[in-house]
């Protein structure tokens, strides 16, 4: 039997899509118990997206329902510095989503590159990043950020942890005037000061941003690595998606280097989220690096095309007919692919395209509707 | 495809002085200011399209996508704190949030402070800051009346002139921060609409360098 992708919805045809595009790079799909112990979560709260977590007992034992994969990968998977493990995930996840106070299922795509990540793999996994992104739609963008080079300009300005968090906060919503005067209310440094200002104004092409912030010279090393993505970037026709911007933060206790955020036409908020995240790797007791990212699906729900309709054809049937008749006519329209419902009156909540009636033997066409 | 620019604006005056800003910035769309139950208002060139909503829920509108931008103060936004780019302090419908209480109180530390407010969020954190014990009584208006009576000791509330405070024998004791109107941005918007409204940003930008100038 073949299948025919527009019975699929388009949350399952992007699922089908990204499985595809993973495992072309050589990841491996890894799949996991839908429990964890609650003690993974609890060590590594401000990890998670929401630190509320669906617990019950289990033998003794208290149990989560997972609200994240991640942790889950790095613990089963033990990264060290020699080995490389490139895993895929398509699983679903409960938590709280933002702005509301219920708990919701929520079926998460992404990837994790752990161990010897060295510049190509984190090259490559910004490059499928953004790959996942064109599969979801052709309108989308990706914006990418350096954690090394905020939290440089943030040591350059020699500020305390309270205006720091303050800064974070301006950098992240973008707002200038708010990181002016924190930087003036505390007498930040003005080299410092002045690299923030351009880290948050940076939303030119990644060209003129990245020559731009070449005057500081302490950025070399992330200047390079973004050089470098970039020209991967280029060779695969896929740079006019990629925007500099540094208002992507993650928290600095989990994550380090570059980090990013998708958008696609169509759908309010990110859709994709990902970075390195070395120093969870470091807290969990394990040596190495890590790369990686999710797709949250849930975000999806209200892209692609209008719905169609329920059936292709409603058959119209008198009581009395041969059932003979009506499946022989039914199974002759389905082997052609058509949906068909047989009712003795047109449903009035159906959607359906074309409305028929059998008489006898014959089928006569009454309704056609565009 | 024609882009169109989605604009929330909050009900009421500010809402019409911020309108005038964006006018005067060329994102103009006269009808806007017609006395009329419409709610949606676009203009000729179909490139705008302006809606008027109640202050508080800008937020949502630009967060979730349904308006590109909007104009929220910035109570709303410490309050709330929703997902949106901050990009513009527009220096109009200025106030402070602050902690008022009857004339002459003190604090007495032995005790939990009773907080009645409408800014839930925004009282636990100056709190939490301080590191107050406190309890807070949640109240959806006139909250002066809550010290008066009894029901709180203070009271977290947007001032703007003193004079509803005074008039009930209550003082500000505490500014917590203070409050403009800001132009929020919804995100994913702000990645396809960028050069749009980072135009209109720099427009608004320099409207207000040279009304400080003026003055």
């Amino acid at each position: 039997m073949t299948f025919d992708d527009s019975l699929l919805s388009y949350e399952e045809q992007t699922i089908f899509r990204l499985r595809r595009l993973y495992q072309s790079y050589g990841y491996v799909q890894y799949q996991m118990s839908k429990f964890e112990e609650y003690d993974l979560y609890a060590q590594n709260k401000d990890f998670l997206i929401s630190d509320n977590v669906i617990t019950f007992m289990d033998d003794g034992r208290l149990m989560a329902l997972k609200p994240d994969v991640t942790l889950s990968i790095v613990r089963a998977t033990r990264p060290g510095e020699q080995t490389l493990e490139k895993v895929f995930y398509d699983e679903n996840v409960y938590r709280i989503t933002k702005g509301s106070d219920v708990f919701r299922e929520i079926r998460q795509i992404g990837l994790e590159c752990i161990g010897a990540v060295d510049a190509y793999h984190i090259a490559e996994v910004l490059l499928l990043s953004a790959e996942s992104l064109r599969a979801i739609s052709e309108q989308a963008v990706l914006n990418l950020s350096h954690l090394g080079a905020v939290s440089k300009a943030l040591a350059l300005s020699e500020v305390g942890s309270e205006a720091r968090e303050q800064i974070l906060k301006c950098l992240s919503s973008k707002n200038l005037q708010g990181l002016v005067s924190v930087c003036d209310d505390v007498s930040a440094r003005p080299e410092g000061a002045a690299l923030l200002r351009m880290l948050l104004t940076a939303d030119g092409s990644p060209e003129e941003t990245l020559s731009a912030l070449s005057r500081f010279e302490i950025l070399a090393p992330e200047i390079q690595e973004l050089r470098q993505i970039l020209s991967v970037f280029r060779e695969a026709g896929l740079d006019s998606m990629l925007h500099l911007d540094f208002s992507v933060i993650s928290d600095m206790n989990y994550y380090s280097g570059v980090v990013f955020q998708g958008y696609v036409q169509g759908v309010p908020g990110a859709v994709l989220s990902g970075g390195r995240y070395d120093p969870l790797l470091t807290r969990m007791g394990y040596r190495g690096g890590a790369i990686g990212f999710a797709v949250y699906l849930d975000q999806l729900e209200r892209l692609g095309g209008e719905e169609g309709n329920d059936v292709d054809l409603v058959l119209l049937c008198s009581r009395g007919t041969d059932p003979g008749d009506i499946i022989r006519t039914v199974r002759n329209l389905t082997s052609q692919g058509l949906r068909v419902r047989v009712a003795e009156n047109p449903p009035e909540s159906l959607r359906y395209g074309k409305l028929a009636r059998l008489n006898g033997k014959e089928m006569e066409i009454l309704e056609e509707r565009s | 495809m024609k882009n169109v620019l989605n604009i929330a604006l909050p009900k009421g005056r500010l809402g019409e002085s911020v309108y005038e800003m964006f006018a005067k910035a060329g994102f103009e769309c006269p009808s806007v200011l017609e006395k009329s139950r419409k709610l949606i208002f676009e203009n000729d060139a179909g490139t705008l399209r302006y809606f008027w909503v109640k202050p508080s829920d800008v937020c949502a509108y630009v967060e979730r996508g349904a308006a590109d931008i909007g104009v929220a103060g910035k109570d709303i936004l410490l309050e709330y704190e929703p997902d949106v780019y901050e990009l513009l302090d527009l220096n109009v419908g200025k106030c402070r949030m602050a902690v008022a209480g009857r004339e002459g109180f003190r604090d007495d530390r032995r005790r939990t402070l009773r907080v009645a407010t409408k800014f839930q969020h925004c009282a636990r954190s100056y709190y939490a800051s301080i590191g107050r014990d406190i309890d807070i009584i949640p109240l959806n208006g006139s909250i002066e009346i809550a010290p008066i009576l009894g029901l709180s000791d203070v009271i977290v509330d947007i001032v703007e002139t003193g004079t509803t405070l005074r008039e009930n024998h209550l003082a500000v004791l505490e500014t917590i921060f203070p409050i403009s109107a800001r132009l929020i941005a919804n995100k994913a918007s702000y990645a396809f609409q960028q050069s749009q409204i980072q135009h209109l940003q720099q427009q608004l930008a320099l409207q207000l360098q040279s009304s400080k100038e003026e003055s």
